[in-house]
């Protein structure tokens, strides 16, 4: 029977004579369509000739045309070499040794070449190599292959031949001699001996030039502090693997605290063995990488850390001075006794940008007699000197500079007083930029001198002492570019090639070694250091250090992200889409704020529908320079009356659109000091992060990420610290993965890859993620799409925080938790971070189950198993159902939305000619429309495997390498076949600390972890 | 056909002749000059050409430019070096002359060698006769053009008077019909078509034929698209896989050297060509032989347009220096998706190039001779087995696998040839 029921659609409908309602009724689209943006040009339409069946004609015909052309096969055309050089085998990769220094990142690497083009940067896994390639460097590559680099020099934005730029620099020089007029020689940090030999000789030639070196991040208070202490100018090296008390005050030395590399050294003594490990205490204010991987974290105010430093020397060394009190005296106390009775076994670093508290350290480590710290190995990475800078831009301005020469650095953009800069160069006569890019300097320089990238130059570091590196072109210079040392050469009128300049040096150095074999190293060890002693005065230090007052307001901490460092790369997409390790956010730098801070303030951080992550805007003023809107993101971690802001975005010059993105955290930069004392206030309006990881907490799931605490782990059984889900079977307790419906695939027959990942050893670095994009040539994606979750990485680094202070603690209050309510409350607060969280990493990229559920509901058997355990994925069969991905518990499947390569709304490497030649020629490029996801380098072990074949020859243990397992100079990462009973990864898999994530599911995943162990 | 044979004899007649005179005007020394062009080819030949200058000099009628001197010949051939040094004022010219590359010294030949060097070297050049041959080639094959126009133009003619007598024919047969009044009976019968449209079952029957006709095209149609099997592109230099790998028993891998290691099998850069044709200037060949449409001045033309490449003054001897990459039209295309690597192919499992690009020795033109389609990979994955003897890398496998398949050879699919990601990633 009907019914007469009326339903409503909505309250609007009851009143009958509402307008809108006719209006929705009669409307599909409620929204205007707008017809006038095509039809509103009346004139147009009329003057247009083509008729609705002409268009129709047209359309039909092209259709037909393309279809009839679709038949076709293209013609390809292959060009082979005239003459073919003897190394190159079209198809096979040459391996290069070479050192990357350009002012920021100073490590040996490996560069993969094939058909004579630089495509990935790999370890150089030689004894004693200098190396550890960050993300950074690893993304160096991209950076040479950037379609705005400076093609060829220019006078006054006029391109002009490299004799024309002789000709005008040469009679500036000239000019400058007769008259006694200044040269100043204006570079970054180079470390390089075969350069500042040529400098030396530069300044006999022309008596009245000077060499000034500026280091865009400055290490000038600790450079003060060693040369004081020890008489040379350089900075102390340090290997945290020696080390069982580590104590940190406000360094970042996981990220790049003075210069970096130490992360290699420290991750091995964070894995337990014998039951020990170091013990990681950081006192900081950024939540930064070291202090996401402390054992101990206090969010300190810069002044609480200068109070702390002075605790430490007292109890330490013992006198010094009296210190104001902390908010974490106790803490700070116990480090200090723990630190004591440590002994040679204890280290100190900081990150304070005060002489004082630098030589307070060098003091403490003295004390201890530490063996982590090195202080006869002098590092030569960073030689800035900001006295020297700030007084070369007085003389500038007071028109006293004749002649400047500038070599990789970028004054105008990275200066916090640039104004003054540029208005001093105006007063210069001559004023030369080499420059990779056509950027700030070297467009308001007098000549933009078009420099080669390092993977195309010839030269020399010294990284540290009795270390020195080579570095060889890996690819004939890409434009018309020339290299500073070999302009220096030719200006001080030597007309030796800079590469025979060059190879007298290195016989110099590395005399018991041929030329050919020190640069098919890439480096060589030479001479032995001697002790070295300190004489300074540091209980003068310590007093001047408790003196130091705190300063009004927010301080400030200016540091580097993991991604972007100093900023030079920042066209570099690969390095604006990595996700920073902690906050998990690309494309952008922000001010990072306590959560105390922000509810005073009102800033507010809120998830969108679409997923994405809003913030509100700030306005922030140092010194009376201002900042305005710069976004606000709430930091866990952060210490209460402290905000961060990162160095390296804001740029404008020689960027893409896409890639201006951020604040000048420079413009603050004063006096060369990371503190800023800081005014902030709300502004309006929210800003769009591109955020990769919304939940930040693990909700207590402790079969994702397991940790423990050493003492646990050293007295209890595995069974209590990694406990593994069971299930009734046979009646019987078993483990639940030895269980199963599937009849199970022999794999003990041939290789059987496993991926073992270590999250004691796994600092977050990233590295992994760029030599995965490298290897894989994974899409770069943009802001926008970041922000709708459809970013590309094949491997993620999740970051998780604890909701109480502990993850343990987490477990315990969800156990706890009794009745409804109870539990109810509990969850809700167990998705907020503490405010001073624990922090654990964990790479995924796609565990390879031995049950996968992406392969049962594939439609098209698009991705199935290999005997190999990798699960294969045919994207020439795929449709795009995506039901794989949506079936995947780890959530590691990516979609191709859209054409990445050769798409102009994706203007990235991969839309340029030049862009693409960073391609690796042995994995497709991926189409629209079908899924990826990590193969576990598939191309890599095949080709291992040929390698055997073709050298008749089983394949040796621990030669399996994947891209990321390559690329992390931790450790964390080991990759291998577990059918290989010498492997590595075989005894790993066989280790009490590892387990699958996710286990109950049944997946069996072919990688693996280990249990965080923290030695609190 | 007749005309051809016609040829044939006529130019074995005149290579006879040709053959005869020669072997009239060096009969005096026919022994020696058969050693001589076996001593010439193994001694000298690296260096020097009978006609036309290579490293050396031009060798034909050496003799004869230097006034008959043999015995400074003599001295010169056992050991230049020497009589450059002694002072000779002839030798030291000659050394100068020819940018002072010093000639091997030859002391292991007897004088009676090089004295058969020297006949071979007087012979005069059979140039002119081949010349003439080839021109009336030529000439011939002219003629046999113009043949075939005209029988098929008589064919044409024949065939239409044909057509116009059967239409006459028709004609009067209708007329005979029409007057002996038989016309009006055909006219009553129904005309086949609508017959055909008012029988329901035929219609039917039909229309199922055609539309499996038709699909079956369509589907044939469809999977071809793509496949370039046969595909046999005009390339910028014509080069004849028959004569180098053919006639002149060249291995595959000297000039596709990267097959043995690495995923391509590389086309030869030029330098490789230079290897022989610094000295092989122009093409002799086999007087024997038929070259079909080809003639040695057209390939003399494309080893010219190898110099041209290369940058090879072949009259300096040197090269210039002036080089223009060859755009070779690539024949075997394998999608982007799809790994293949020759190495596995031709030096771990040891197959022979033909087996998938054919008989390439007899290939004038080269041309893709397999389908390339995955179906025809797998099928020979799945029929081949394993090489795996005096590899070390197999023996592991080997020995478990066979035991769990419970056979003696493993095919490739056992091995897991059939993967999708051993080809796809």
């Amino acid at each position: 029977m009907a019914s007469n029921k009326k339903y409503w659609k909505s309250v609007e409908e009851l009143n009958e004579n509402s307008s809108i309602v006719e209006t929705l009724r009669n409307n599909e689209f409620v929204e205007e369509i707008p017809t006038d943006e095509f039809l509103g040009d009346k004139n147009k339409l009329s003057s247009s000739s083509t008729t609705r069946r002409d268009f129709l004609k047209y359309v039909g015909f092209s259709t037909a045309a393309a279809t009839l052309a679709a038949c076709e096969g293209p013609v390809v055309k292959s060009i082979p070499y005239v003459v073919q050089p003897e190394e190159i085998i079209p198809g096979i990769a040459d391996y290069y040794a070479t050192t990357i220094a350009d002012g920021f990142d100073f490590v040996n690497v490996l560069v993969k070449t094939r058909e004579g083009r630089p495509i990935k940067i790999e370890n150089n896994k030689l004894a004693n190599a200098y190396s550890g390639a960050n993300a950074r460097v690893n993304a160096s590559v991209l950076s040479m292959y950037d379609s705005l680099r400076l093609k060829q020099p220019k006078v006054e934005g006029k391109d002009v031949s490299w004799d024309e730029v002789d000709l005008r620099v040469r009679a500036s020089l000239k000019d400058a001699k007769e008259k006694g007029g200044n040269i100043v020689l204006f570079t970054n940090t180079m470390a390089s001996p075969s350069t500042d030999k040529l400098i030396e000789e530069f300044v006999t030639e022309y008596p009245t030039a000077k060499h000034i070196v500026y280091d865009a991040v400055s290490s000038s208070a600790a450079l003060d502090a060693y040369e004081k202490a020890y008489g040379t100018r350089g900075l102390a090296d340090y290997d945290f693997g020696k080390a069982d008390v580590i104590v940190s005050v406000g360094a970042d030395f996981l990220g790049d605290w003075q210069g970096g590399g130490y992360d290699s050294a420290y991750a091995k003594g964070r894995v337990p063995k014998n039951g020990k490990m170091s013990k990681h205490i950081q006192l900081e204010a950024n939540m930064s990488l070291s202090g996401a991987n402390a054992d101990v974290r206090l969010p300190l105010t810069v002044a609480e850390q200068r109070a702390a430093l002075v605790k430490l020397y007292n109890v330490v060394v013992g006198g010094g001075a009296s210190a104001s009190s902390t908010s974490s005296d106790e803490a700070i106390a116990k480090a200090a006794q723990q630190l004591k009775a440590a002994g040679s076994k204890g280290v100190v670093v900081t990150g304070l940008d005060d002489v004082n508290a630098q030589l307070v350290v060098l003091a403490i480590n003295e004390a201890l007699q530490s063996e982590a710290f090195l202080p006869e190995q002098t590092k030569y990475v960073r030689k800035g000197d900001a006295k020297a800078v700030s007084q070369l831009i007085k003389d500038m301005n007071a028109g006293n500079v004749h002649t400047l020469i500038m070599s990789g650095v970028n004054p105008v953009y990275t200066l916090a007083d640039s104004a003054s800069f540029v208005e001093g160069l105006k007063n210069v006569k001559t004023s030369v930029s080499f420059s990779l890019k056509e950027d700030e300097t070297a467009l308001s320089a007098t000549i933009a001198a078009a420099a080669p990238h390092y993977l195309e130059s010839w030269g020399d570091v010294m990284i540290h002492k009795g270390h020195y590196s080579v570095m060889q072109p890996t690819i004939r210079p890409l434009f018309d570019t020339r290299q500073f040392q070999e302009a220096i050469l030719l200006w001080t009128g030597n007309n030796t090639a800079y590469y025979d300049y060059l190879k007298e040096v290195g016989k110099g150095f590395a005399a018991d070694l041929t030329w050919n074999q020190l640069v098919h190293d890439g480096f060589a060890i030479v001479g032995e250091n001697t002790a070295v002693n300190a004489s300074a005065d540091f209980s003068g230090a310590v007093s001047e250090l408790a003196r130091t007052k705190k300063e009004e307001g927010f301080e400030l901490v200016l540091y580097t992200k993991t991604g972007m460092g100093d900023g030079q790369q920042a066209n570099n997409p690969w390095l604006q889409e990595f996700p920073d390790p902690i906050s998990r956010v690309s494309w952008d730098n922000y001010l990072t704020i306590s959560r105390v801070d922000a509810e005073n303030l009102g800033v507010k951080n809120y998830h969108v529908a679409n997923g994405g992550l809003n913030g509100s805007y700030v306005n922030i003023e140092v010194n009376g320079v201002k900042l305005e809107k710069v976004p606000a993101l709430i930091q866990p971690g952060q210490a209460v009356g402290t905000v961060g802001l990162a160095f390296g975005y804001g740029r404008k010059a020689a960027l893409k659109e896409e890639m201006q993105v951020g604040v000048n955290a420079y413009k603050l930069y004063n006096n060369f000091d990371n503190v800023q004392s800081v005014k902030i206030e709300k502004a309006s309006g929210d800003h769009e992060f591109a955020c990769v990881q919304l939940q930040n907490t693990l909700m207590s799931r402790g079969d994702i990420l397991k940790d423990t605490t050493l003492e646990i782990f050293n007295t209890k059984d595995a069974k209590e610290w990694n406990i593994f889900p069971m299930v009734s079977y046979d009646h019987e307790e078993v483990r639940a993965a030895s269980v199963d419906i599937w009849e199970s695939f022999d794999r003990s027959v041939g290789h059987h890859f496993n991926l073992s990942i270590d999250l004691n050893a796994c600092t977050g670095c990233g590295a992994c993620v760029i030599a995965c994009h490298a290897e894989n040539n994974v899409p770069v994606v943009g802001k926008s799409e970041i922000r709708r979750s459809r970013d590309m990485h094949w491997l993620r680094i999740d970051r998780y925080y604890s909701s109480e202070d502990t993850f343990a603690e987490d477990v315990d209050k969800k156990v706890n938790a009794k009745g409804f309510v109870e539990t109810r409350s509990a969850f809700l607060t167990l998705e907020h971070p503490a405010d001073n969280p624990q922090v654990a990493f964990q790479p995924v990229m796609c565990q390879h189950c031995n049950h996968a559920p992406c392969e049962t509901v594939c439609p098209v058997a698009a991705t199935s198993h290999g005997r190999q355990g990798q699960n294969h994925m045919a994207y020439n069969r795929c449709v795009g159902t995506r039901y794989c991905a949506n079936n995947c518990p780890y959530k590691v499947r990516r979609f191709n939305w859209f054409s990445y390569a050769k798409n102009s709304e994706f203007d990235y490497n991969m839309n340029d000619d030049l862009g693409r030649m960073v391609l690796n020629p042995d994995v497709v490029v991926r189409s629209r429309g079908v899924m990826e996801k990590c193969s576990l380098c598939i191309q890599m072990t095949q080709a291992t495997i040929l390698k055997a074949k073709n050298e008749g020859r089983a394949v040796k243990p621990n030669e399996f390498e994947t891209a990321c397992s390559a690329a992390c100079s931790s450790g964390a990462m080991v990759f291998g076949d577990v059918n290989e009973k010498a492997s590595d990864v075989t005894k790993l898999a066989e280790s009490d600390r590892a387990y699958h994530l996710l286990e109950h599911i049944g997946t069996k995943p072919n990688v693996f972890y280990h249990v965080k162990v923290r030695n609190i | 056909m007749k005309k051809v044979g016609d040829h044939n004899s006529f130019s074995r007649i005149l290579f006879f002749c040709l053959a005869l005179m020669l072997s009239f005007t060096t009969i005096s020394f026919a022994q020696d000059v058969a050693k001589g062009k076996e001593l010439f080819n193994s001694n000298c030949a690296a260096c020097h050409k009978l006609d036309g200058n290579s490293t050396g000099p031009s060798l034909r009628g050496v003799v004869d430019r230097h006034d008959g001197d043999v015995e400074w010949l003599h001295k010169w051939i056992k050991s230049s070096s020497s009589l450059i040094k002694s002072g000779d004022a002839r030798a030291v010219k000659l050394f100068e002359e020819w940018n002072k590359v010093v000639m091997n010294d030859f002391p292991g030949l007897s004088d009676e060698d090089i004295d058969n060097i020297l006949a071979y070297t007087s012979e005069p050049k059979a140039e002119p006769a081949a010349a003439t041959a080839s021109a009336r080639q030529g000439a011939q094959s002219g003629g046999d053009g113009v043949s075939d126009i005209i029988v098929l133009g008589a064919l044409t003619v024949v065939l239409l008077l044909l057509v116009t007598m059967l239409f006459f024919v028709r004609k009067v047969l209708n007329k005979v019909i029409e007057s002996n009044g038989l016309a009006k009976e055909i006219h009553t019968t129904i005309p086949i078509w609508k017959a055909f449209v008012k029988n329901q079952f035929l219609v039917i029957v039909s229309v199922f034929v055609l539309v499996l006709v038709g699909s079956y095209f369509v589907y044939g149609y469809m999977m071809q698209i793509g496949v370039d099997k046969g595909y046999e592109p005009v390339q910028p230099i014509h080069f004849s896989h028959k004569i180098h790998a053919g006639d002149n028993g060249i291995d595959c891998k000297y000039c596709h050297s990267s097959a043995r290691s690495s995923k391509t099998s590389g086309i030869p850069s030029l330098n490789v060509c230079m290897n022989c044709h610094k000295n092989i200037s122009e093409f002799t060949g086999d007087a024997d032989k038929d070259y079909g449409k080809y003639t040695p001045e057209f390939y003399t033309g494309e080893i010219q347009k190898l110099y041209d490449a290369v940058g090879w003054d072949a009259a300096a001897q040197k090269y210039t220096g002036q080089e223009k990459p060859v755009k070779w039209v690539r024949i075997h295309n394998l999608p982007d998706f799809v790994y293949y690597n020759h190495s596995q192919h031709v030096n771990v499992a040891g197959l022979e190039c033909q087996t998938c690009h054919g008989p390439v020795e007899d290939m004038e033109v080269m041309k893709q001779h397999s389908p390339l389609t995955m179906g025809w990979c797998i099928d020979c994955h799945r029929k081949t087995n394993v090489k795996m003897d005096d590899n070390e890398y197999y023996a592991k496998i080997h020995e478990e696998l066979s035991k769990k398949y419970g056979v003696e050879k493993l095919t490739v699919a056992q091995m897991g040839g059939l993967e999708c990601g051993k080809c796809h990633y």
